[in-house]
């Protein structure tokens, strides 16, 4: 069993100012998870009358991209996963962790470590769809996709918008999430019609909910849960030089 | 317990969805095309430093050929052109890439320091290089470089002597003087970082890399900066330790 210090950012709500406070938990067992072990926090808390740690979390399984925790200064802690697969094990006893909310101007703190990552649902609604119609569904295989495309084009799609990426880069850019998403659809065929006015589209909203500007340094893909690489946001950089070549109108 | 954050009777949070914000319009506005202008105006002064670098090394031919080499770029296309007319056209064409690499720059930099209104009490590195971090603020000092290099060695306002004197007059001159070739030699290994990132960023940036290019590109990008790192450390280098006077 171990015992940890934690420094929580704590604050009341959007508009009260926060600040780091410290708690110590006990019998934290090695086998539990990042979030098991604020659970056991939050009913010592709650025991105590006190209010309890906010976080976001839904499918403990690392599918999601609910939970999302700066953990002593790396996005979902030392390993590369997200924080629900996290385990008190890459810890030691006694350690000390400082537990922060993703910081961006674009994710607004709800309440303690919980953020607004509504950001990321008006960047999708802007242009990371496909039109197709409705009816009955075509043939799986009506529609021929290269075994290259396909594979890139999932592995982008891999991208569950934890927002990680925005939380490690140092301009806040949350390019590695657009470029996931321009990438995937823009890799297949049913993605072609919309291909240039969408990234020009997503573009133009991440650039107004005030993420910043990427400067490749790759902070972002050394800590995407799904690995998402660099090169996805090449692929996006080209879509978009593509489209303004072939004279559409930036919406940014 | 050591404190106490804060005392809620119900813990009950009330959200409303963010607001939608509006994206601007313009092309300018858009953060890829700023760093499209970046990229470009970028390679534009790497291509020049390479010549400049080339024509740098006709000092270690000595003095006749190194001023005759700059009586050349000043003679470019004579008689078909008036005198100068290369030399001008070359200082118009880095004026504009210099200006546009900065708007760029300080753009991009106001936007990234709105992205992150509340700093990080803690905030590891995991992946930055020392080159890509530093790449604004070396930015900022080889502006100031610059201007300093142009007043020195082309205008000779600030060299010991002055206006009237050959170029390898004033190179000689001006690399006697410890102090001035420390920050030469300071001035060029944060160009040395400055390209190194920035030619990968460069080729991010135009949509030219990918998984299978990037040990290439960053290979690339090392070359080439260290190339002409040394490439411009060699002259000054040599006048400082005696070789050429």
């Amino acid at each position: 069993m171990m015992s940890l210090t934690l420094r929580i950012w704590r604050q009341r709500d959007r508009t009260q100012k926060g600040k780091m406070v410290t708690y110590h938990v006990t019998d934290v067992s090695p086998d539990m998870s990042f979030l098991e072990m604020l659970d056991v926090l939050n009913e010592k808390l709650i025991l105590d009358g006190d209010d309890p740690v906010a976080f976001d979390h839904d499918c403990r399984e690392g599918i999601c991209g609910s939970c999302g925790l700066m953990i002593n200064g790396i996005a979902h802690g030392p390993e590369q996963a997200t924080v629900c697969q996290l385990h008190m094990r890459s810890f030691k006893d006694g350690d000390v962790l400082d537990i922060e909310p993703w910081r961006s101007g674009g994710f607004p703190v709800v309440k303690d470590l919980a953020v607004d990552r509504s950001a990321f649902d008006r960047i999708i609604s802007a242009g990371g769809f496909i039109s197709v119609p409705t009816g009955t569904a075509p043939d799986a295989h009506a529609v021929p996709v290269p075994k290259k495309d396909a594979d890139a084009a999932f592995d982008a799609a891999t991208c569950i918008g934890c927002g990680a990426c925005v939380a490690a880069c140092p301009n806040g850019s949350a390019m590695l999430f657009t470029a996931a998403k321009v990438a995937h659809l823009g890799l297949l065929p049913q993605g072609q019609p919309e291909r240039d006015a969408r990234v020009l589209k997503m573009v133009g909203q991440q650039d107004a909910e005030d993420f910043g500007g990427c400067s490749n340094i790759g902070e972002c893909s050394a800590v995407c849960p799904k690995g998402i690489s660099m090169e996805t946001i090449s692929r996006l950089n080209h879509d978009l030089l593509g489209a303004l070549r072939a004279g559409a109108v930036p919406t940014s | 317990m050591c404190e106490e954050a804060y005392r809620d009777p119900v813990a009950t949070v009330t959200t409303q969805p963010g607001q939608r914000r509006a994206p601007k319009t313009g092309r300018f506005n858009n953060s890829v095309v700023k760093k499209t202008v970046m990229a470009v105006s970028g390679i534009i002064m790497i291509l020049y430093l390479i010549a400049h670098m080339i024509g740098n090394l006709k000092a270690f031919q000595g003095p006749e050929k190194f001023n005759s080499y700059s009586g050349w770029i000043r003679t470019i296309g004579e008689p078909a052109l008036p005198a100068q007319t290369t030399l001008w056209i070359i200082r118009l064409v880095l004026l504009a890439a210099v200006v546009l690499h900065f708007w760029a720059a300080i753009s991009l930099w106001r936007q990234a320091r709105r992205a992150r209104p509340v700093p990080y009490a803690t905030k590891k590195r995991v992946q930055q290089s020392f080159a890509s971090r530093t790449v604004r603020w070396g930015g900022l000092i080889l502006a100031l470089f610059i201007i300093w290099h142009i007043l020195d060695l082309t205008l000779g306002a600030v060299n010991p002597e002055g206006h009237d004197s050959t170029p390898y007059e004033r190179l000689v001159a001006s690399f006697s003087n410890i102090p001035v070739t420390a920050f030469y030699v300071v001035s060029m290994l944060l160009l040395g970082l400055h390209l190194r990132h920035g030619i990968f960023a460069a080729t991010q940036t135009l949509g030219q890399t990918n998984k299978k290019r990037e040990r290439a590109v960053n290979g690339l990008a090392y070359v080439i900066a260290t190339v002409l790192t040394v490439g411009f450390l060699l002259v000054p280098l040599s006048v400082a330790f005696g070789l050429i006077d």
